[in-house]
């Protein structure tokens, strides 16, 4: 009793094409109802779209996708329409006069990708996270996550985590007959390498969820130094409160810019200074936090005596001059410009290292999966492996269930099949 | 309406059928149990060994619920031997080598206590029916018994086929024959009804082995029993000796394999992957040159040897060849060739919880019949549905067992959820959390329990009682001393300079030091027997890993509670796989917890099963 259900799928407003989506049983008969016949499986077609009266609605490209082989596993018609707000409001309003089919439900057809199998379930979030996607480097990341390349990272470690608990459970189950004598040395080598891998990916986890959420930089300095200028300079919009009255920027600000492909928000802390004003005093301290929070720190000077106001100065960190063109030894310059252009390639450089480190992994809820995963695992590697083996296993059985969390189940028959493999068993 | 001669009428004396008789009568049932000869009841088909690892584990559960085969195995054992003994507890097997003809009249005295069983010899050809619900069964020669409740164990009789060689005939097992009108019965109705096959070496004759040069294994020691309340062994013990097929005797299967039964093409049905025929060793293992074998006695009184390890469907005479080329059988005489036997076994997914049938009311199945292989697996079997056969003639509840309490739970769940490929055999791994399920403390699992549901006896329970306080008491005495990082050095045991003050039971459970060590440390711990100690530091060693595996259980547990209605379809849903479908139908899950471990449910289908039942809630209400 699937019922069939439409979309615009391209964002609302004018654009240069809008696209609506159809699926379930009856897209195609929905399709004739906009008199439009037989169209050939994934090839797109130009068609004119008519009303019920027969009048046009528009001339559309249309593309049909047959159960079992659509994004949804349903029957799905695609209409890229011209992107007038009038054109895809007769349509939309044209498709409910159906009866035949509804508007979807925000989220409905991933939703149905999923039911059907199409998609599992870090598909679905790659797929959430290419839409989100703002700048290349978000896609790229997120298209690797939607093509199931990280759906597969958790399997291979899963497999190598059956693959220890078949050669455990092979010396508790057969302990009577001829199975290897000493199983550690290969189980030692999944372990180990299991934990490398697994420890890399909650480690990069920060960085994925940076290129995600945008990476911060925060601008610290002194009132006055410059930072709100800098920050309108590169922004080019007037967003910070330019004034010479410390303490204008009370909150912090944050200001998001695509550098590079990477999204990165630069925050412009309030002015980070010793205040004796208690309500300010919190403000600093807010500021403080965040700055020490952020992914990377401007620390701006404009003399020898500055202060860094409790702002940690951590690796990649950089320090620079401002006002180069009334201090002789300043690196850059709002008001000529000079040295800001470096100054954003040396950010992006830093912050591009890193994307090269970032794993799969962003959200919250799979990274505490993950590292509890470690954690189990660290706590065999910590014993010596001198722990009894239905213990071992019993820890792989939660590792095992803390990754299955992650995109699916883990049943005996698994453990059984590869010991079945590998030994020869039974007397 | 004819008033039923029998609350409960059991067909077949296996394993499966005594224990699902004894069971029935228990709870003060009347029950009969129909079988071809009327010494069926105890015979061993294969293997006259009982227990072993997840074996080991299910004879125990029946004997905590007062079930006959751990004391029987006991006063029949002639070799006993706790199995993993250099592992931790939970996966310790208590097995013993039994003497058939002991085990045989022990099972028969058993069944001659209760006074409510009646045996009748006879062959079981038909099912009585009665406005939809079986009513009873009609033997051979016509005659009916009428019963309220019927459970059938025909094992592997059911349409069996035997082979040896190129030559096949009916049969249920050797010397018997098969039961083929009743597997025709059966065919007829619509059930998923499929083939599986299982084989048995030759035995030989003792006196022409030459014992001299093999091997001696003996028994342990301290003989571990496989009942709680036996306490040593009765009969004289013996040892089983070694000996290894070589490449001489490999040589002789390979150059014969056209002629074996199950590799000339002559049997279809699936057999199992952890029991191998010599022939599959041979084939698919090529690079071992040598397959261990324990030859064991069959008795105190016999010349039989079973020669574990050589199951074969070969003709005799490549038997004769190959046993004659393996070291100190250069003179063995064959007694009984070695067979393959084919047989059909019933789709259990077909089955409800409770072993029953919900298709034709009144019909449990027990044991082989359900795709299961082994003594235990089926006398386990036959104690489900021999409790639940009776409590459905009083019109009580099912009696549920969980796989969260029971190695018996995870079998029945395994076998009604997700079926069986090949003949399903018991392992520890199968349960996920072993490591509260243990042969050690299966009565302190299920006896107060069974007592409740009506099968375990007065004096069981008492004896039970007293342990279990016993238990306890050691348990907060231990708890309740504290030992000093001083104290455990004494001792030799190591300890780091910041280590603290822990009570006793906290040290046990670390795993730093022994029972021997705990008594010596405190004189109130020393005052309680030693096996209530043992007892104790079995309990704390996993004491840790319990509350995990308990949270991860609480975890599934609400899955468990979340009712699929049992007039909820899904054909109409979609998202939903055909074959998913076709699988729900069939499994016809009682809870989202059972439907998620069934073979092939993904995530995203379970929660469209979840979706659905939460709109079916809704739709009610
Ligand atoms: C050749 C062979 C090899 C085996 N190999 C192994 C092995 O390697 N490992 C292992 O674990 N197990 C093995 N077994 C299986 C083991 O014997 C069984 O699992 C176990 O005995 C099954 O118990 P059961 O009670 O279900 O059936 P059975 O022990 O088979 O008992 C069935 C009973 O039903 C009676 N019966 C049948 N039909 C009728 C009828 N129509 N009317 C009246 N009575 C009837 C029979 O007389 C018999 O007493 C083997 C069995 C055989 C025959």
């Amino acid at each position: 009793m699937a019922d069939t259900i439409f979309a615009l799928a391209t964002a609302p407003g004018k654009a240069g094409v809008a696209v609506v989506r159809i699926s379930g049983p009856n897209a195609k008969a929905v399709l004739g109802t906009l008199g439009v016949g037989n169209v050939p499986d994934r090839q797109a077609s130009l068609r004119v779209l008519r009303g019920h009266d027969g009048c046009i609605l528009d001339e559309a490209v249309v593309l049909c996708f047959s159960d079992g082989r659509s994004f949804t596993g349903e029957d799905v018609v695609e209409l890229q329409l011209h992107g007038s707000v009038a054109v895809v409001r007769a349509t939309l309003d044209h498709l409910s006069e159906t009866g035949l089919a509804r508007l979807a439900e925000p989220g409905e057809f991933t939703r149905r990708a999923l039911m059907n199998d199409r998609l599992d379930l870090t598909q679905v979030q790659g797929l959430a996270d290419v839409i989100d996607a703002e700048t290349e480097q978000q896609r790229r990341a997120a298209v690797a996550v939607m093509g199931g390349a990280f759906g597969e990272q958790v399997s291979a470690w899963r497999a190598k985590l059956v693959r220890a608990m078949a050669l455990l459970s092979a010396t508790i189950d057969f302990a009577d007959e001829e199975v290897p004598v000493d199983v550690w040395p290969e189980v030692r080598e999944i372990l180990s390498g299991l934990l490398r891998s697994l420890r890399s990916e909650v480690d990069g986890a920060g960085y994925a969820k940076s290129l995600r959420q945008g990476f911060e930089v925060a601008l610290v300095g002194r009132p006055n130094v410059g930072k709100s200028s800098l920050l309108n300079y590169i922004s080019r919009d007037e967003v910070a409160i330019v004034s010479d009255i410390p303490g204008t920027t009370r909150d912090v600000l944050e200001k998001p810019l695509d550098l590079n492909g990477l999204k990165v928000m630069f925050l412009d802390m309030a002015g980070v200074r010793v205040t004796t004003d208690t309500v300010e005093e919190i403000g600093v301290d807010r500021a403080r936090q965040r700055a020490n929070a952020a992914d990377l720190r401007l620390f701006l000077r404009d003399s020898d005596a500055d202060e860094d106001f409790g702002v940690d100065h951590k690796p990649d960190d950089l320090t620079v001059r401002t006002k180069a063109d009334i201090n002789a030894d300043g690196d850059i310059s709002v008001v000529s410009g000079e040295g800001v252009s470096d100054l954003l390639v040396s950010i992006s450089d830093i912050l591009s290292k890193r994307v090269e480190k970032a794993s799969y992994v962003t959200r919250d809820r799979d990274v505490r999966r993950l590292t509890a995963a470690v954690e189990i695992l660290d706590g065999i590697e910590l014993s010596g492996h001198d722990m009894p083996d239905e213990i071992v296993v019993e820890g792989l059985r939660a590792a095992s269930s803390e990754l299955g969390h992650v995109v699916g189940d883990i049943g005996i028959e698994d453990v059984l099949d590869d010991v079945f493999k590998s030994f020869c068993l039974g007397k | 309406m004819k008033h039923p001669d029998f609350d409960v009428v059991v067909v077949g004396g296996g394993h499966a059928g005594c224990e699902a008789a004894h069971a029935a009568a228990r709870m003060g049932a009347k029950v009969a149990l129909v079988t071809l000869r009327k010494s069926d009841p105890g015979v061993m088909s294969c293997n006259p060994a009982i227990g072993g690892l997840g074996k080991g584990h299910l004879v125990r559960e029946i004997d905590a619920l007062d079930g006959i085969m751990g004391r029987c195995g006991d006063a029949a054992g002639i070799q006993f031997r706790l199995l993993n003994r250099r592992k931790g507890p939970a996966v310790q097997g208590p097995r013993v080598q039994a003497d058939r003809a002991a085990y045989r009249s022990a099972v028969s005295a058993e069944m001659a206590k209760m006074s409510a069983l009646t045996i009748i010899e006879g062959h079981v050809t038909d099912l009585l029916v009665s406005h939809g619900s079986v009513s009873g069964i009609i033997l051979e020669d016509g005659a009916a018994v009428a019963g309220t409740s019927v459970i059938l164990t025909t094992g592997t009789f059911l349409g069996g086929t035997i082979h040896i060689g190129d030559q096949s005939y009916p049969g249920g097992r050797l010397g018997s024959d098969g039961s083929i009108a009743l597997a025709e019965r059966l065919r007829g109705m619509d059930l998923r009804i499929g083939r599986l096959k299982t084989g048995t070496p030759p035995r030989l004759s003792a006196k022409s082995i030459d014992w001299a040069g093999l091997d001696a294994q003996p028994g342990d020691t301290d003989p571990v029993m496989l009942s709680f309340a036996s306490k040593s062994p009765v009969l004289r013990q013996v040892d089983c000796a070694i000996t290894h097929t070589n490449s001489e005797t490999h040589d002789v299967i390979r150059a014969n394999l056209d002629r074996s039964a199950m590799y000339g093409g002559h049997i279809d049905g699936v057999g199992p992957r952890y029991c191998p025929s010599i022939e599959d060793k041979v084939t698919r293992f090529a690079e071992k040159d040598s397959h261990q074998i324990f030859l064991e006695p069959e008795g105190l009184n016999t010349d039989w040897i079973y020669p574990n390890g050589i199951s074969t469907s070969l003709p005799e005479d490549v038997q004769l060849r190959y046993v004659r080329s393996i070291r100190g059988l250069e003179a063995a005489e064959i007694l009984q060739p070695g067979y393959a036997i084919e047989y059909d076994f019933i789709d259990p997914r077909c089955l409800s919880a409770d072993l029953s049938l919900p298709d034709l009311p009144g019909l449990f199945l027990a044991g082989q019949i359900n795709g299961t292989t082994g003594y235990e697996e089926a006398a386990a079997q036959g104690l489900v549905a021999g409790l639940n056969a009776a409590r459905r003639c009083v019109d009580g509840d099912p009696v549920h067992f969980s796989r969260m309490t029971s190695y018996i739970g995870v079998m029945i769940d395994d076998l009604t959820t997700r079926g069986v490929t090949e003949p399903y055999r018991m392992f520890t791994s199968r349960a996920e959390y072993r490591l509260s399920l243990r042969a050690d403390n299966a009565d302190a699992r299920l006896t107060s329990w069974g007592y409740e549901v009506g099968c375990v006896g007065e004096e069981r329970a008492e004896q039970y009682q007293r342990k279990a306080e016993a238990v306890e008491g050691c348990t907060s005495a231990m708890k309740t001393v504290d030992v000093l990082p001083s104290d455990l050095a004494m001792h030799g045991v190591k300890v780091s300079e910041t280590a603290k003050r822990r009570s006793l039971f906290d040290v046990l459970s670390s795993g730093q030091v022994d029972v021997d060590t705990a008594a010596a440390l405190s004189p109130q711990v020393a005052e309680w027997p030693e096996e209530i100690q043992r007892q104790v530091h079995r309990n704390a060693l996993y004491h840790t890993y319990e509350e995990r595996q308990a949270r991860d259980a609480m975890a599934l547990e609400r899955d468990e509670k979340v009712a699929i209605p049992s007039d909820l379809s899904f054909d109409g849903v979609s998202g939903l796989s055909t074959e998913v479908k076709d699988k729900l139908r069939l499994v016809k899950p009682q809870s989202v917890g059972q439907a998620r471990r069934m073979e092939g449910m993904t995530p995203a289908a379970l929660l469209t099963v979840l979706s659905e039942v939460r709109r079916h809630g809704r739709r009610k209400a």
